[in-house]
């Protein structure tokens, strides 16, 4: 790439600038991708804006949806309650005291319809927050793109669909490791064929870093685990030059900023050097990293709550110049509650200012060369190869998963990392130092209809009294037969169950009583 | 500290799956010496309600970052009180507004305890509100 930059002082710069030692890194575009995966960074495109948002019922998350889009955002993102993520109807006893809480509530067809009413779906590009009913999500959507003549193969988004890290923090795992992982491979095989153009993964790093781990762990877990869905998509006759374009992450980004920047840069080069060494794969799009990032997590505090404002914009910043292909930056008020159509405009604006004003994203890896960044780059390569290799040692990432070393791992890297907190050997700003002692002032409230739960179930009893129950039965004893079959793909079959009114809980149990549940290993 | 000789419960009610600052206590509060068992995830009030008698727990310590604390915490001390286990103190950790904390400690919760204090004082408060059973 060539082509110059002029800044507001009338001075030219280069897009993709080089010096000593460029050679060794590749061009941006270029194997091993360290300094982007694309030729021209965001000149071409900017990264996709795209808020986390959802919650009550399926009606208020559109009306917020169409606010965010409204305001410029480009991408949509779609938080799920806690009954739907464990694959529960809303009259579940486990369910009611949850429903709408943390996300909207979406058990079934016509709820997805609803949440997409007046939103084209070949119009924009959505990702879904589901891991446990990934499966019955993606199918709902895809039913829902069959109801409204929107061609499969033109719906663009993600699932996050990475099971994997569910079984090591966040929790909304279902069934036991194996037949899960099966249900990853089903889904990212039928994507590859109906829906080429939809990431049906998402693999994810986030939630494990936010838990406690360092920023090398948080690239070696998610790494490993690709690796994990790689083998079992091989396994189930996937072909990983085909399936491996479609492969996405997604990690958090922390405050140091250079330490971040330096974790994006290596794990790129690793994924693209792993694809080719050990898959033998040779296209570029198979070989690239390419994800999206949280910015705010559990950097963010209640006390003093508008200096999150702050940090977000540090974070946003950080994954800019990593390279990201879509960004999220948490409301400064999302420590505590649902944000207010405040806090998350201005959580979307910091995105924009960065974007439009910073001039962050008119070259290309402008950190690339940096003495700094460059040999942060090699040592976080190093160290996340180190770990990967001791998850290796462990018997692979199933293996530490199911006997909870994993599990155990991150929870004491979550007391040290409380520890250095405590002791003041991690600064920060308003809880450790300059703390003033004030409640926290949080402004507009966010506060969710009390009348929600009884909406949805209201709701859910209207379907069940509204579907054709013998047709319904029909899709549900099909799919229970298909899961007898491990050969089987079992998406064409919860799709059809999407198509005649089924549930997420009932077409969850339907698996349930095939497979089980996962046995939590519970040590501290 | 009279920690050392208490049989405390760990839960995670409801749905929630953010285990982390349900384990970091839990580490903390055996550190300080006390007898510590923890429920794993997703456990209903009765079942949390009985594994506290079964185990002749002094104190339940529940962990709610989903926003459902308020009913879920009436729900356990509900289930406990109709086991004749009403003594056993019920404390709180996660997300929790502070606007809330009033109605919290008015249906019988111990104490509240939220991310942004230290460990130390965490235990500390523990210990307190235990000592005044």
């Amino acid at each position: 790439m060539t082509g110059v930059v002029t800044l507001p002082s009338g001075i030219e710069v280069p897009v993709v600038a080089r010096g000593p030692g460029a050679e060794r890194l590749g061009d941006p575009g270029e194997y091993p991708f360290t300094r982007g995966i694309f030729p021209d960074g965001y000149r071409g495109r900017l990264w996709t804006m795209r808020q986390y948002s959802g919650f009550g019922t399926a009606e208020e998350t559109n009306a917020r949806y169409r606010f965010l889009l409204d305001h410029g955002q480009t991408g949509l993102s779609v938080a799920l309650d806690l009954p739907t993520q464990c694959g529960y109807d809303p009259d579940h006893p486990m369910a009611r005291a949850e429903i709408g809480k943390v996300g909207v509530s979406l058990f079934s067809r016509r709820e997805m319809e609803i949440l997409f009413r007046g939103i084209g779906l070949d119009a924009i590009s959505t990702s879904f927050t589901i891991n446990g009913t990934a499966a019955v999500i993606f199918a709902m959507y895809l039913a829902v793109a069959d109801r409204k003549g929107v061609p499969r193969s033109a719906l663009t988004g993600t699932i996050q669909n990475d099971i994997l890290k569910e079984f090591v923090a966040r929790g909304t795992w279902i069934f036991p490791v194996q037949p899960s992982v099966r249900l990853v491979a089903d889904t990212v095989m039928f994507a590859g064929e109906e829906a080429p153009r939809f990431n049906a993964i998402s693999i994810a790093g986030a939630h494990v870093r936010d838990a406690g781990v360092t920023a090398a762990e948080e690239m070696a877990f998610t790494l490993a685990n690709g690796l994990a869905y790689v083998d079992a998509l091989i396994a189930r006759g996937g072909d990983p030059a085909r399936f491996g374009s479609r492969l996405s992450f997604f990690f958090y980004v922390h405050m140091d900023l250079f330490e971040e920047v330096a974790k994006f840069r290596a794990a790129r080069r690793i994924w693209a050097d792993l694809m080719r060494t050990r898959y033998d794969v040779t296209d570029p799009a198979a070989q690239q990293l390419r994800f999206g990032v949280v910015c705010g997590g559990s950097s963010l505090t209640a006390q003093q709550p508008l200096n999150n404002v702050v940090r977000v914009a540090v974070e946003n910043l950080a994954a800019v110049f990593a390279g990201a292909q879509s960004i999220f930056t948490c409301a400064y008020d999302e420590a505590f509650q649902i944000p207010s159509e405040q806090s998350a405009e201005l959580a979307l604006r910091t995105q924009q200012i960065i974007a439009h004003e910073s001039g962050a994203a008119s070259s290309v890896d402008p950190l690339g060369g940096s003495y700094l960044v460059e040999s942060l780059t090699d040592s976080m390569e190093e160290e996340i190869r180190a770990v990967m290799g001791e998850l290796d040692d462990h018997g692979g990432v199933i293996v530490a998963i199911e006997d909870g070393y994993l599990q155990t791992r991150v929870a004491r890297r979550a007391l040290e990392r409380k520890g250095q907190i405590d002791r003041g050997e991690r600064v920060v700003v308003g809880v450790n130092r300059y703390a003033d002692g004030r409640p926290p002032e949080i402004g507009e409230m966010f506060a969710l209809d009390d009348g929600t739960a009884a909406r949805v179930l209201e709701k859910l009893d209207r379907l069940k009294a509204a579907r054709d129950e013998r047709r319904m039965g029909e899709t549900l004893r099909a799919l229970a037969k298909a899961a007898e079959h491990d050969d089987e793909n079992l998406m064409p079959h919860i799709v059809a169950c999407c198509h005649a009114d089924a549930t997420v809980g009932e077409i969850t149990d339907v698996l349930r009583d095939r497979w089980g549940e996962f046995d939590e290993p519970v040590r501290f | 500290m009279s920690l050392a000789k208490k049989r405390i419960l760990i839960a995670k009610p409801g749905l929630d799956g953010h285990d982390v600052g349900a384990k970091v206590v839990a580490m903390a509060l055996r550190d300080a010496g006390a007898d510590v068992i923890y429920t794993g995830l997703r456990k209903s009030p009765d079942y949390i309600a009985d594994v506290a008698v079964d185990e002749g727990v002094h104190a339940v310590g529940l962990s709610v970052l989903s926003g459902s604390h308020l009913s879920l915490a009436s729900d356990v001390i509900a289930a406990l009180d109709a086991r004749g286990a009403g003594d056993v103190a019920v404390f709180l950790g996660g997300t929790i507004p502070h606007t809330e904390h009033k109605a919290l400690l008015d249906m019988g919760i111990r104490a509240i305890f939220t991310a942004d204090e230290t460990l130390d004082d965490v235990l500390t408060r523990f210990d307190a509100a235990l000592g005044e059973t």
